[in-house]
């Protein structure tokens, strides 16, 4: 069945034929993070695809997935471009790294989940949390629930992790 | 049946110079063109067919490119007397001008036709904006936009941002550095009647206007116009009964990929854009290397686009793009001019068109600059760069362009004067 809701403005909807991202959101929809995990290969992969990007196989299996990681890059939006956005600027979308099979298969590669940056209640992060962070900070993830099954995955400063002495950030505030 | 000796077919060498760009065209570059997209994509038309010297009913090929924001060529053609034996309208963008050319030459190599004429008409600031904003930003989200417009990460500017940042932090890139980018295209736009931008501005300037999406500042960003341009192709040997001198096409990359796609930032370093490939099919079927470029037109939807693509297809070390872009070597003057129209950034918005007419031009001796025109209807270059004056590059040769989609998909190609 399609799943919709509206979030920040936006209809977000899953088609009925979608089955991979019905898949993934009614993970997040329980707040579990779940990956395809390819059969043949045993890598996991991210978005949600139809088949293997490394080995071509379509069978794969969701497989849940530590929501851990480092930001591998970042944004600072000041201009937003979607109305509701724009009482939440300067928000932060961050490209965050996962631990698990970081440098898999090769070394330039990681699993890079997007999301923006968060409270730990999932809510868009105000301007003096936005100045926190930088590549090199550690985050984990959350959900920001948006309808009856259907959840976003969003990332928050992991304050149980050893964070960095410091993170880089664009040089001028 | 054998194929004569002196053709080898298995080899894209046999297709260097062998087709040309004979005509270019445009429209004025406005906000608020009070014309359909029909109406400017004709114009345009018009103009290149008579740039060229030939009739518009010459030509018997059409190819256009938009995101549903245009006007297809089923009623072009008609607009303009032309009846085609052939004609596409792809979905794209940036890089689609580069693609399309080599589409053109693969349809006339293959006998579908003899002369293409290819177009991009938009009213990318009056109708679709092509910032984002309006019509684009109210569309549901669904599929696979499920995982980036969600996040408030849509527009051009946003979608690229992370490849941007992340070159910063890997190469010590700065901000001043990209800034002369805007700065030294706002000079060469000073020198182009045509430019819908024409102040020459400071790094200053750009550090000191409004962040849109950090890194990029309003002026790290392209300028959004209501505009059609338009180029004819054709083979060389026919080129020799037209106006000027043939602008020659030496070899072509066109929509060349980074992996994955549907999500390029799982592979890295995703400082790394599509010309790392694209340079490796580029140059061999060019017969040249970057070092024998005399001008160049990298794409500059952002300050930053134009920088990486000098980098990943090898007219500097990678890592050092700021330097390279800092270092005067793409002014007007300088070693290897680059957007000597002033390009997105300053002359108007196309998706690349404008960049390849620009090189045309320079290729013929003839940019359309303000220096004084002779008995022959050619200008009389000064080679006199200061505000106002000359932008014609001195005994041009050859010429690169690099068109950008995105991070992941770039095109190319490299001419020479005929």
């Amino acid at each position: 069945m399609a799943v919709q809701g509206n979030y920040l403005g936006m209809s977000l909807t899953i088609d009925d034929l979608d089955k991979e991202n019905l898949s993934y959101f009614a993970h997040c929809a329980r707040h579990d993070f779940h990956l395809q995990k390819c059969d043949d290969c045993a890598l996991l992969r991210y978005p949600p695809t139809t088949g293997c990007p490394w080995c071509a196989s379509p069978r794969a299996t969701w497989t849940a997935v530590e929501g851990k990681g480092e930001v591998h890059s970042y944004e600072e939006v000041h201009h937003a471009i979607q109305p509701a956005f724009k009482a939440h600027t300067p928000y932060m979308v961050v490209l965050v790294d996962l631990d698990t099979q970081k440098g898999h298969p090769s070394e330039h590669e990681a699993l890079r989940v997007v999301g923006n940056l968060t409270t730990a209640d999932g809510v868009l992060a105000p301007a003096d949390m936005v100045r926190q962070v930088g590549i090199g900070t550690r985050v984990r993830l959350v959900f920001a629930d948006v309808a009856d099954g259907l959840s976003l995955p969003q990332w928050t400063v992991d304050t149980a992790a050893t964070q960095p002495a410091a993170v880089w950030r664009y040089p001028v505030e | 049946m054998p194929l004569p000796a002196d053709t080898d077919v298995s080899t894209p060498k046999y297709l260097r110079d062998k087709y040309a760009i004979v005509g270019v065209g445009e429209t004025t570059y406005t906000r608020g063109s009070d014309k359909t997209t029909r109406a400017l994509g004709t114009w345009a038309l018009r103009n290149a067919a008579a740039d060229a010297g030939i009739k518009t009913s010459d030509i018997d090929g059409m190819l256009s490119y938009s995101n549903n924001d245009s006007t297809s060529a089923t009623f072009m053609a008609g607009d303009i007397g032309a009846r085609l034996n052939f004609y596409m309208d792809c979905v794209g963008g940036g890089s689609s001008t580069e693609a399309l050319i080599g589409i053109a030459i693969g349809v006339m190599e293959a006998g579908l036709c003899n002369c293409v004429a290819l177009f991009r008409a938009m009213n990318g600031f009056s109708q679709v904006r092509i910032g984002g904003t309006g019509a684009r930003s109210a569309t549901p989200v669904s599929g696979d936009t499920l995982h980036n417009r969600a996040y408030g990460w849509q527009s051009a500017g946003q979608m690229f941002s992370p490849s941007f940042m992340r070159h910063m932090y890997v190469h010590g890139t700065t901000p001043e550095q990209v800034a002369m980018v805007k700065v030294v295209h706002s000079e060469h736009a000073s020198n182009n009647p045509k430019a819908y931008y024409k102040k020459r501005y400071t790094v200053d300037d750009v550090l000191s206007s409004r962040m849109i999406c950090k890194p990029l500042h309003l002026l790290d960003c392209c300028v959004e116009t209501d505009n059609a341009t338009a180029i004819i192709i054709t083979r060389a040997d026919r080129a020799k009964d037209m106006r000027h001198t043939p602008a020659l096409i030496r070899g072509i990359a066109g929509r060349v990929n980074k992996p994955r796609m549907d999500m390029h930032y799982q592979t890295g370093p995703i400082e790394r854009v599509a010309g790392h490939y694209a340079k490796n099919i580029l140059w061999p079927n060019a017969g040249v290397g970057p070092e024998d470029i005399d001008a160049t037109g990298a794409y500059d939807a952002f300050t930053f686009t134009a920088m990486l693509q000098l980098e990943d297809y090898g007219f500097c070390k990678k890592g050092e793009g700021g330097d390279y872009v800092s270092s005067g070597i793409t002014r007007l003057g300088g070693g290897r001019p680059n957007n000597t129209s002033g390009g997105h950034l300053c002359e108007g918005y196309t998706h690349g068109m404008n960049m390849v007419i620009e090189n045309v031009r320079q290729l013929r001796h003839d940019a359309d600059d303000s220096c004084p025109v002779g008995p022959d209807g050619k200008r009389l270059h000064t080679f006199d760069y200061r505000q106002g004056g000359c932008r014609q590059v001195k005994d041009i040769e050859v010429t690169a362009n690099l068109g950008w989609a995105s991070p992941m998909t770039g095109s190319a190609m490299v001419m020479r004067r005929g």
